[in-house]
Parts: structure tokens; sequence; C-alpha cells
């Protein structure tokens, strides 16, 4: 894609926290950078997982009691998290894979609910209450991530939102090379045709399983990212709720294209702070969304916009 | 606590009691995913659409019509329901479900959970999350049984009861009759079945009514015993799919049966090991899988 | 004085640590509004006995105290937080940072309170929970700018577990919700069915939205325990109920007591359900002259009885608005001191006063459901048996971990 448009969008993320609510963007960015990870398996590999609020949840708690009891630094927490995530990733997709299309969905959602009970279960994700409090700590052990600088009109927590709008671009990176890589290519190959793709000598498994790891991780570290941000683990991150909303957010931007799940996310998490005053409705809006998009709507914003400029965004 | 053959017996038969819901909701999960071959996730939705049928037929109904006195009883509640609801559910096919069907099937699923949002966000505005008491269980079925082993109330047997014969009714139906043959037929073959001069497009929104309306027929059973509130459907749902990952949606059969067993299963958990209740079914699908991937009643995909 | 001496410490050492923060001005009020957040459970399982009656309770405080404070508008907000500590958390932290709130009231659930309180105190601002029941709020998670306003577990389990233990319901089996609320529910009131040589004989633990009670039922059941004890809340105390009389248990020899109930619930269960049980609750609309009249004009906005959640944030913002206007401001501080000082007496709080750990301790109340032929309309639902004085019924600061609390 173009290379202006990259730096343009860099340079809107770098300029945000003077202009918008940070904590609303760094929330922006780890629901992007989650249903960035999540589209890499359904847009890229045909792969709809319904359980990745485990992946996003589970990090989110490791990574709130590597913190908060540990006393780990902050990126460390987040690497713990983001392992963890992975490890899970390969548990519940080794799994998983050996069923296709609608079982696939259905096995992670069952998974994903064993995940859940786990936190609800364990002591150390504090059940109900969840995991609260979680500090941010220093970064490196040297950098402050709870300091305000006073811009303008109020405290601004800068040192959290470049890191985690950094964290954010290393997995936008690592997403944008695995699409563009060989690897890239033999998913697609898979969601294409996957007799063919086995006949072409391809261990799609293999693939598969990888592509879900890969997934699952950066969904991982997306929930490493909250829980850092919100200070805060709690069974919400791990609830099918959450995972039925990553499948909205991709679904919405465009499955299957890079910049997709950033405008789902963005329109999601916009739509769930501004309407948090009309109640229980927002869940029929969400719902209603859901409804319109799959009617009308496959391609999702992008997909159309692209289709519209005929060419792959 | 005793692990008495008794305590043994009568956490058996609350779990029984627990599984023929569990059977009922797979199998009409079964009967629309073998037709249309979608997961139907509104299916908890509906279930709780049919409590509230029965709930405010009983309750509002009768002011609504400007006789205060009027209350739609619970007989009449298990033939409304069901209609009720199936008539919305073909509605649904008719209007959305259909115009999915050249694409991939996920599609439905997606299009069922937006659904599914929708209908349970509806409820919860209007109505108290907690639950509302529906008042309409007939005399004849209050009171308690003297089973040997335990006090076990009447209502709940008769539930086990109707449900058993609802869903071996069903398996009849589909496995025995010409109806049946036809449905099977339709499951596999569409294109065939069309040149018999069947009209398959009816056929699959009526099955799909059909499917959806034993969940409304649960859904009024499940009223006197549970609260009547707007997310009892989705607490269900997702332990009714875990039932059908390991029955294996392959057949009608499987469905009822392993939802019968994983409901004991269930209830025997309470008493071993109790924190695990919740979690047992899960367990079992994991365990199923590692063994039998299609589940255990499934076909190969 | 002297008791103020930790919180001003502990206030400036918070300071020192939010260094970059701009100090608020002393004399007057701040963004020249005071902002009154509701947050609570809007849509869940316990929107009755709080929701929008909690918003229209603190609107209606603010509205009777004339719209106005030291000369400047008094606004309410309000939103849902779902039960879910992360949406409290975030939409608190939001209403701090952007939106110029000062008070927080509400918080229906003990992880919501636990983290807005926590926020309040990092971010310096006062959170008073009416809705939440957990005693870590004046333990271990005290801050300085948090206050328990209506009841708390302790309070809960000791009028309740005595007065049952000296009525003869000496041996005990709990259903208890299993998360902080109700353990710490159990807890409290095993702590005084011992003391009163009382026995516990077992306990089971079931998640919250629970829709079947009845294996549970049949394990207190078979325990052969005199009194089974639900210590659960809203929804799961009435599906506990109700299954308890499908099943023909709490009729021969056995009862139930409901640890905590609201009239909400009553009202749902029916009287014919609920008769005779006792409780223990810090308001009932039909005490006095003066519940009588708030609740009458409460009922004409909202068409239900105000619960103690919804009551207890009326008096709460009354009493908030009252400590600005002694203060003269409203910094933060200076009113948590004044509130601290002055005697919270109306028609909610009886012989009130906000202690050094945020409890505010008034008289409590052990009631009991009326039977059916008692009740002379809808919402006569409950009588007074016994009122408890303040400083018997909480937590004595003796027993408290709270930082604040000098041993």
């Amino acid at each position: 894609m173009n290379r202006f448009l990259w730096l343009a969008l860099i340079a809107l993320g770098l300029a945000a926290p003077f202009v918008v609510y940070p904590v609303f963007m760094m929330k922006l960015l780890c629901f992007a950078l989650f249903a960035m990870a999540f589209n890499l398996l359904l847009g890229y590999t045909g792969l709809l997982s319904f359980g990745h609020a485990a992946f996003f949840g589970g990090a989110s708690y490791v990574t709130g009691y590597l913190v908060k009891t540990s006393g780990l630094t902050p990126e460390l927490g987040v690497l713990g998290g983001t392992l963890f995530a992975a490890l899970l990733g390969y548990l519940v997709g080794s799994l998983a894979i050996r069923r296709q299309g609608i079982y696939f969905a259905m096995v992670t959602l069952a998974l994903a609910q064993i995940v859940y009970f786990v936190a609800l279960k364990a002591t150390f994700t504090g059940g109900e209450d969840g995991l609260q409090g979680i500090p941010r700590g220093l970064l490196f052990g040297l950098i402050d991530l709870n300091r305000h600088y006073t811009v303008g009109g109020g405290p601004l927590g800068l040192n959290l939102y470049y890191f985690i709008f950094v964290l954010f671009c290393l997995g936008f990176w690592i997403i944008h090379r695995t699409i563009h890589s060989p690897f890239g290519q033999v998913l697609k190959a898979i969601r294409e045709n996957e007799p063919r793709a086995i006949s072409l000598g391809y261990k799609v498994e293999r693939f598969k399983l990888m592509a879900f790891v890969l997934s699952s991780a950066l969904a991982g570290m997306a929930g490493s990212m909250k829980s850092l941000v919100f200070q805060l683990a709690s069974l919400t991150d791990v609830s099918w709720h959450t995972s039925g909303e990553v499948v909205l957010m991709t679904l919405l931007g465009g499955v299957g294209t890079v910049l997709g799940p950033l405008a789902g996310a963005f329109t999601v998490v916009t739509l769930q702070s501004k309407l948090s005053s009309v109640g229980p409705w927002i869940t029929v809006i969400i719902g209603g969304i859901f409804v319109i998009c799959v009617l009308v709507f496959r391609r999702g914003f992008v997909g159309e916009l692209g289709r519209l400029l005929r060419r792959p965004l | 606590m005793g692990m008495s053959i008794q305590t043994v017996l009568s956490q058996v038969m609350l779990g029984l009691n627990n599984g023929v819901f569990y059977a009922i909701l797979s199998l009409g999960l079964a009967v629309i995913f073998g037709l249309l071959n979608i997961v139907n996730f509104v299916h908890g939705a509906l279930y709780m659409l049919g409590a509230y049928v029965a709930l405010l037929g009983y309750s509002m109904l009768g002011p609504l019509l400007g006789k205060p006195d009027f209350h739609l009883n619970y007989w009449a509640a298990l033939i409304v329901a069901p209609l009720v609801v199936g008539a919305l559910g073909i509605a649904i096919e008719k209007t959305m479900l259909r115009r999915l069907r050249k694409f991939d099937h996920l599609y439905g699923l997606l299009l069922t959970f937006g659904l599914a949002l929708i209908i349970q966000g509806v409820f919860t505005n209007y109505f108290n999350v907690s639950g509302d008491a529906y008042d309409g269980k007939p005399e004849v079925l209050n009171g308690v049984v003297d089973l040997g082993f335990m006090m076990f109330p009447k209502y709940r047997l008769w539930v086990i009861a109707i449900s058993l014969a609802v869903c071996f009714g069903t398996w009849y139906v589909i496995e025995r009759t010409k109806l049946g043959s036809y449905l099977r037929a339709g499951t596999e073959n569409p294109e065939l079945v069309k040149a018999f001069g069947i009209n398959v497009p009816l056929m699959i929104t009526l099955t799909y009514g059909f499917g959806v309306g034993l969940a409304a027929f649960a859904g009024v059973l499940a009223a006197p015993i549970y609260s009547v509130s707007p997310v009892m459907g989705s607490e269900m749902i997702i332990t009714v799919f875990a039932v059908v990952v390991i029955g294996g949606m392959g057949s009608i059969m499987g469905s009822i049966v392993t939802g019968l067993l994983l409901g004991m299963v269930e209830g025997f958990t309470k008493v071993v090991y109790a924190p695990a209740s919740g979690t047992v079914i899960f367990l079992i699908m994991v365990v199923v899988l590692l063994v039998k991937p299609t589940g255990l009643f499934g076909r190969e995909a | 004085m002297n008791s103020l001496f930790p919180v001003a410490a502990l206030s400036l050492s918070l300071l020192a640590t939010t260094s970059g923060m701009a100090a608020p001005p002393k004399e007057t009020v701040s963004d020249g509004v005071v902002k009154i957040g509701v947050l609570t459970d809007m849509s869940g399982v316990y929107s009755t006995l709080g929701g929008k009656g909690t918003q229209v309770a603190v609107e209606m405080a603010a509205q009777d105290f004339g719209g106005k404070v030291l000369g400047k508008p008094i606004v309410v907000i309000g939103a849902d937080h779902q039960n879910k500590a992360d949406i409290a958390s975030a939409k608190a932290r939001e209403w701090f940072d952007n939106e110029k709130v000062d008070m927080i009231t509400g918080l229906l659930n003990s992880g919501c309170a636990l983290a807005v309180q926590k926020l309040g105190g990092d971010k310096k601002r006062i959170v008073m929970v009416t809705g939440a029941a957990s005693t870590d709020l004046t333990n271990k998670a005290w801050t300085p700018y948090g206050i328990h306003y209506v009841y708390d577990t302790y309070a809960l389990g000791k009028v309740t577990g005595q007065a049952v233990v000296q009525t003869g319901g000496k041996s005990w089996f709990f259903i208890t919700a299993d998360y902080a609320f109700g353990q710490s529910l159990e807890q409290n009131t095993t702590l005084f069915v011992n003391k009163l040589g009382g026995k516990v004989l077992g306990s089971v633990r079931h998640p919250l939205s629970t829709a079947d009670f009845s294996s549970y039922l049949l394990q207190a059941q078979s325990s052969g325990a005199q009194i089974i004890g639900l210590a659960n809340a809203g929804g799961d105390t009435i599906n506990a109920i109700k299954q308890a009389r499908e099943f023909g248990i709490g009729q021969k020899g056995q009862k139930l007591v409901g640890l905590l109930i609201f009239d909400t619930d009553i009202k749902s269960l029916g009287l014919t359900a609920a008769q005779g049980m006792q409780f223990t609750s810090g308001f009932y609309w039909d005490r006095d002259e003066g519940t009588r009249a708030f609740s009458r004009r409460f009922f004409a906005i909202h068409k239900a009885m105000p619960t103690m959640d919804q009551a207890g944030a009326y008096s709460a913002t009354m009493n908030y608005l009252k400590a600005i206007k002694a203060a003269g401001n409203d910094d933060p501080d200076a009113v948590m001191a004044k509130l601290k000082a002055m005697d919270i007496s109306d028609f909610f709080a009886v012989h009130g006063k906000i202690r050094i750990d945020g409890r505010m301790v008034h008289d409590m109340y052990l009631m009991e459901v009326k039977k059916p032929s008692e009740s002379k309309g809808e919402w006569d639902l409950l009588k007074i048996v016994k009122t408890v004085p303040g400083d018997e019924a909480y937590m004595p600061l003796s027993e408290s971990t709270c930082p604040a609390v000098k041993k």
C-alpha cells in the first residue's frame, strides 16, 4: 500500500492524544490490534474463531498478575501475557483445527468457555471482581508510565500512550509482514481452496495451527495492553460477548482487508462510548449492525471502498 | 456431604430434568442444521421468547384486551408459544436467512448471533433482568411426589415426561415417516427432491419454523421452574452448543441421547465435585474431540 | 481534629505522587459546576433495586437543594456499569478526566465499587457507595475519598444472624453466591452464629445468576440444618426461595433466611412465597412520616417505592451538597472533612455519622415480611421487628483493618 498513507496514519497516531481523550485512543488501539489479529485468522486463513476472547482476556489476566503480584516491569508483563496467549492458542488450536467451518467456530467457543470458568474460579483472577488496581509501573525499570504532563487543557499520560502506540505499531507490522510473506500466501491458498492446497503438498493443518497461534498471541498482546491501560483484568475480557464483538469489528470494517479491522474497531468503540447513555439499547444497536452487515454489507466499510476503488486496501 | 445412594439418585434425577431441556434445544438445533446447514445462534433467545409468551399471555394479555380476568392458561401457552415463535422463525427465514443461502454458512451463524443480541436487548429493556415469576402453573401439577429416594415436584416429572414424548415423537416423524424421508432426502440432495415435485424452499422454511417452535415449547416448560428473564436463553445456549458438538449434530437420536446423558452427568458432578459442574460438559467436549472429532453420533465431515 | 491527621498526610502524599496534576482552586466551585455522576446497574440483575431509580433519587436531591450550591448549578449525569468492574472503571475514569465529575454515587456491585473507589483515591475525587456491600471498602481498600453509605455485609450478617440464632435457629447451612460479596456475607454471618453458640454444618457455592437451585437446595435439605442461609442477592435469592417452595423445603422445620433482601425482591416473590422471612435493611419506606413523605414523592416519579439503595443515594447526595455549602468550596479534602465532622440525620439516616474509615454508621432494622392477610396495599410488604443502633450493627473500629484507624 501507499507509503504516504502509512506515514499519515503514524503521524495521526502520534498526534492523537493531544486532540482525542488518550484513554479512548488507547482503548481503540487495543481493540484494533485485537481485531487485526482476529482478521489474520478469519480474513486470511478462512477460520472463524468464536472464542478469541480467551486469548485477549487470558493474557490480560496473566499480565495483570505478573505486574501486580510478581512485580515485573510492564514490558515483561506484556511479553508474559503474549507468550501465555500463544501457548493457549497452541492448545486450543490443536483441538479446534480438527474440525472445519461451523464446527470450528463452536469448538473454539466452547473451549473459550472453559477459560472463562477458570477465570471465574481460580483464586489469582479475583473471580467476579476481576484483577483490580494493576500498576502501570516503570517501563524497563526507568520510565514512569503513570507520569502525566501538563499540556494545554490538562494532564496527559503521554508515556503510557506512546508505549501502547509503539506496541500497536509492532503488532501491525508483524501482521502486515505475515500477510505479505510466502507463509501468508499459503494461508490464502488454504482459504481459497483447501483440497487444492493439500494436493499441492502443503501440510495444511500445520499452517492453520501456526496461523492460529500467531493470531492468538497477537490477540493476547492486545489484551495485555488493555490491562495496563485500564489497570484491570475482568471476566468481560474472557466472555463470549467479547468474542462476538471482535467478530463484529472485523466484519463491519471488512474481512480480509488490512485496514478493515481498524475501521471496524473505531466504529464499535466509538458507538459504545457515545451510546453508553442509552443503556441496554446498545445491545440492540450492535445486534442490528450485525444483521445489516451480514445481509447487505458483507465486505464491510473498507471492503466496499476497496471495491469502488478497484484495489485491495 | 454424604455420597449416599439417595443423594446420587436425587442429583441425577435433577440432572435429567436439566437434560431434557438440553435435549429439546439441541434437537431443534440439529433439525435446523440438518436442512439449512446453519448454527442457529438465536435459538436461546427464542427459547426465552417462548417463556415470555407464556408469561405475558398469562399476566398481560387480559388487561390489554380489556378483559382483566382473562389469562392465557398454561396448556394453551404450550401450543400458542411455539406457533407465535414458529411464525417469527418463518419470517426470519423468509426475509433474512434465505438471502444468505448462497454464501458461506458462517454468515448464518453471524446473522443469528446479531438477532439474538437484538431480541435479548429489547427484552432487557422492558423486563426485569432478575426475572419475573410465572404464576400460571396448573393446579394439577402442584405438589410433590415421593419417589422413594426423594420428594420430587409433580411439575418437573411432567416436564420430563412431555419432553421425552416430544423428542421421541420428533425422532419418529423424521426417521420413520414419509414426510421425514423427504426432509432427510432434502438434506442430502435438494436438487433431486425438487425433481420429485416437492417445494424445497417451503420445506426449509417450515423446518426452521418447527425447530424454533421446539425452542419456544421448551421455554414454556421452563417458565414455571426458573424465573422468566431476558438472559435465560443466553445462559443456556453455550452449554447446548457444547452438547451439540459432543453429540455430533449428525443424528436426531444423537442429539436427544447426548442431551439427556450430559444433563445427568452434570447432576452427578454436583455430588462428586460441585465446582466442576459448570465445566464438566466442556471438558467432556475436549475429550470427545480428541478421541472422535466428529462427535459421538456424528458422521464424517 | 487529630482524626483528620492521617487524611491530611495521605492526601499530601497523594499530591506528591500526582505532581503533574493541576491543584484545585481553593475558595470556589471547580469548573463552575458541581457535577454528580450516578454510576449503577441500569440494565442487569440489580437494576430494579438501583438503576434509574437511583438516578431519580439523586436528581430529586439536587432539586430539593435548590438546583444550585454556592451559586453554581448542580448537574446530575448517569451511566450503566453493567455490573462489570471494567466498564465501571472506564466510565469513572472518563468522568473524572473529561467530564469534571466531582462525586460518584450508586455502584451496585462490590467489584465495581472497589474499582471506582480505588480510582477516586488515585484521582482525589469523592466516591459515595450506596449499593455494594463488601466491607473491604472501609478496610483494606479504604481511601481518604471513599464513603460507604447504606449497609455492608458485616451489619447484614450480624443483625440477621444474631436475631435468628436468638430465636432458636442454631444450626445453619449456607447457599452462597461464589464471589467476594457472597463469601464475605457468609463469613460475617458465620462469625455471629458461632459467637452465640450456633453451628454451621456446611455450605455450597453457586455461580452468580444461577437458574436452577434445586441441587443446592437438596444438599441443604439433607444436611439437616434448621436454617438455610442465602448469602446471595437479587435474582439468585428470588430463584432460590421460589424453588425451595417447589420442593417443599422450608415448610417442615427447616427455615430459609435471606441475608440481603430488597423490597423489590419481595415484590417479585409475592407475599405468599416470602411471608415470615426476616432480614436486615438500612431503610424501609413505611417507617415513619419522613420516609413516607419522601417515598410518595419518589413513587410519583419512578412508579415504585424506593429501596435502601435509592433512598440512600438521595441522602448521600443531600449531605454531600450540604458539606460543600459548609466548606465554602468543592475541594474534595475540605468536603470530606466536613462530611466526617457533621451529623448525618434525615429521613434516611437515623443517628448517622461518617467515621474515619468512611463507614456511615446509622440505625439498621430487622425486617419481617408480612402475611398476605396483613398487607393493606401493593407496597405494604414489611414490618420492622427491631431497630438496631448503628454502633451495634456495624463493625467497630477496633476490629477494623483500615489503614487510617490508629491502633
